[in-house]
């Protein structure tokens, strides 16, 4: 099988003596190899991302002049500074909606038979299958003053509540977004959890309760870490449904970048802003590393 | 072994989770058929008007057939440059192969702006702004990290003795990449491939600013086609794409299943 490869000038009928002179050229080939095969994948990403980012942090420095005057202006600036803090109290609320949803669930997920299971797998994979502007829109069909969730609102006697161009509305859309990045870390964690421990904490006596808080829980909580860190960090850089459900009141970074470059050409505070979010996202990071180190394995698995 | 209220308490609230993550796609459904041009949620009547409009409409057309040919390109490139970043970064053994893994899933976690931002500027630069090849870099770029990640799963559960009991037979690198490793990791290339596509079909931000009259992808066109005016056929758009996707699944589902009965 090998033969019908070899090239004619290598010799099929020569295979040792030929693999004796290739054998130091193969061997030196070998050990630069590895690292050269994904030289296409890093050249490509200096290309179209470490080079554009560092055009907007030069920007913010330089454009119109050079100096902090843009970081100056962004920080001394009340509406902004206001905005960088909805930022991340959205990601944060984000966060918590997701940990509360996802942790229930994926525990079902873990104790339910094979058909089950596959039925909330799938529950969790459907939203993926329509594209995210479109599920955004079908937010917009639900939220709205006249939309379904009012009109159940309504019919269970209660007044109906302003949800379209809202907080609330902006949270309640980018959790559901969110919720398989919770989950699923989650549900790979609590796979792996051992449920014999907590049957022993039980016979020695523990109520349901405290064997929970005391064996459960503990074993479960890298993987809320890795699920509220990855769900916390990319709420953070939120675009598109904020764009769309919600108002002047719920307006997060992302769109004041978009608004400084595209309709203010304001490139040096477009940058600013942006620097900021990215120095916040790579902090936020750096003190998460040591926790998503351990999960891995498991992460690249889901 | 746990109490029968608390289970029924679990279950209702899972039901209520499992409602709200499909509910948004399954709304999409109906108001496809609406006779009347709004988005006001029961829909009225029945017609398959904006299904029509979206077959004749030249922009919605040319709109989706430019989001196939880039992300058909970006799903090419970017396996290609995904899987051999993998097979790289799988036989790397010293401890530069983490920091390097985790430099190239970096374009997963750069807030979307940012990135589109810099991108835009570098473009208006090169006059790459509303050019396929624009389109492509950029997305293969976005995509890279999902067939890095959908790969080397594969990998981690390869056998390297396999690559060596080839070669031990006489076979050569190419041969044995192509015999052994190839059909080994090809589930894993493949939902590579996948979710490379998808990456770019459904990317938005930085095809807003990338985006030119002349060059509009699908994504592009249902973003302004609701921030404009309240157009039904980004539902129907939805329902067609919602589908393709389940038929494409399940073929998938019942073709993985087949194969590893026999």
């Amino acid at each position: 099988m090998s033969q019908t490869s070899h090239t004619p000038t290598a010799g099929g009928d020569y295979p040792r003596p030929s693999g004796a002179v290739q054998g130091p050229q193969r061997r030196l080939r070998l050990a630069a190899y590895p690292s050269l095969l994904a030289m296409p994948a890093l050249l490509l990403l200096i290309a179209a991302m470490g080079y554009p980012l560092l055009t907007v942090t030069l920007r913010s420095f330089s454009d119109p002049a050079w100096g902090l005057q843009n970081y100056v202006w962004f920080f001394s600036t009340p509406v902004n500074v206001t905005v960088l803090w909805r930022t991340f109290s959205i990601a944060a609320w984000v966060t918590i909606v997701c940990v509360i949803a996802a942790y229930p669930y994926a525990y079902l997920m873990t104790a339910v038979g094979p058909r089950l299971r596959l039925v909330l797998i799938l529950c969790v994979l459907v939203p993926f299958w329509v594209s995210g502007v479109v599920r955004t829109l079908a937010w917009v069909i639900l939220l709205q003053d006249s939309g379904i969730i009012n009109s159940v609102i309504r019919l269970l006697g209660f007044d109906g509540v302003k949800l379209i161009r809202t907080q609330t509305g902006v949270v309640i859309g980018m959790a559901q977004v969110l919720l398989p990045f919770m989950i699923l870390p989650l549900y790979s964690v609590m796979r792996g959890i051992d449920l014999r421990l907590v049957q022993a904490a039980r016979s020695l006596g523990a109520r349901p309760a405290r064997a929970f808080l005391q064996i459960y829980l503990p074993l479960s909580l890298p993987g809320v870490f890795a699920g509220a860190i990855i769900v916390f960090i990319l709420s953070l850089g939120f675009y598109i449904t904020p764009a769309l459900l919600g108002g002047p009141r719920s307006t997060m970074l992302s769109t004041l970048v978009q608004s400084q470059v595209l309709s203010l050409l304001n490139w040096g505070r477009g940058g600013a802003m942006g620097v900021v979010l990215l120095v916040a996202t790579f902090v936020l990071l750096a003190l998460a590393a040591p926790l998503m180190r351990q999960r891995h394995k498991q992460a690249a698995r889901s | 072994m746990r109490l029968a209220p608390f289970r029924i308490l679990l279950g209702l609230f899972c039901l209520l989770v499992a409602v709200w993550l499909v509910m948004p796609t399954l709304v999409i459904i109906p108001m496809s058929f609406n006779e009347k041009k709004s988005l006001a949620f029961p829909p009225s009547g029945f017609s398959w008007q904006w299904y029509a409009n979206f077959f004749t409409n030249p922009d919605w057309l040319s709109s989706f057939f430019n989001s196939l040919r880039v992300a058909g390109l970006v799903a090419v490139a970017a396996t290609l440059i995904g899987t051999l970043a993998s097979l790289g970064l799988s036989r790397m053994k010293h401890s530069g192969a983490g920091l390097l893994r985790a430099i190239l899933i970096t374009p997963m976690i750069v807030p979307g702006v940012v990135l589109a931002i810099g991108i835009y500027a570098v473009y208006l630069d090169y006059q790459l702004v509303g050019t396929t090849t624009g389109f492509v870099i950029a997305h293969t770029m976005l995509a890279i990290p999902f067939v890095i990640i959908a790969v080397s799963a594969s990998l981690e559960v390869f056998d390297v003795r396999l690559e060596t009991a080839a070669a031990s037979l006489g076979a050569n690198r190419f041969t044995t990449f192509r015999t052994v490793t190839m059909p080994l990791i090809a589930p894993g290339i493949l939902s590579g491939l996948l979710f490379a596509f998808v990456t770019s079909f459904d990317e938005i931000i930085v095809a807003l600013f990338i985006t030119s009259p002349y060059l509009k992808t699908l994504p592009v066109q249902i973003f302004t086609s609701i921030t404009r005016d309240a157009d039904p056929t980004v539902t129907a758009v939805g329902t067609i794409i919602f589908i393709a996707t389940t038929l494409i699944i399940s073929a998938g589902l019942i073709i993985s299943s087949k194969s590893t009965r026999s």
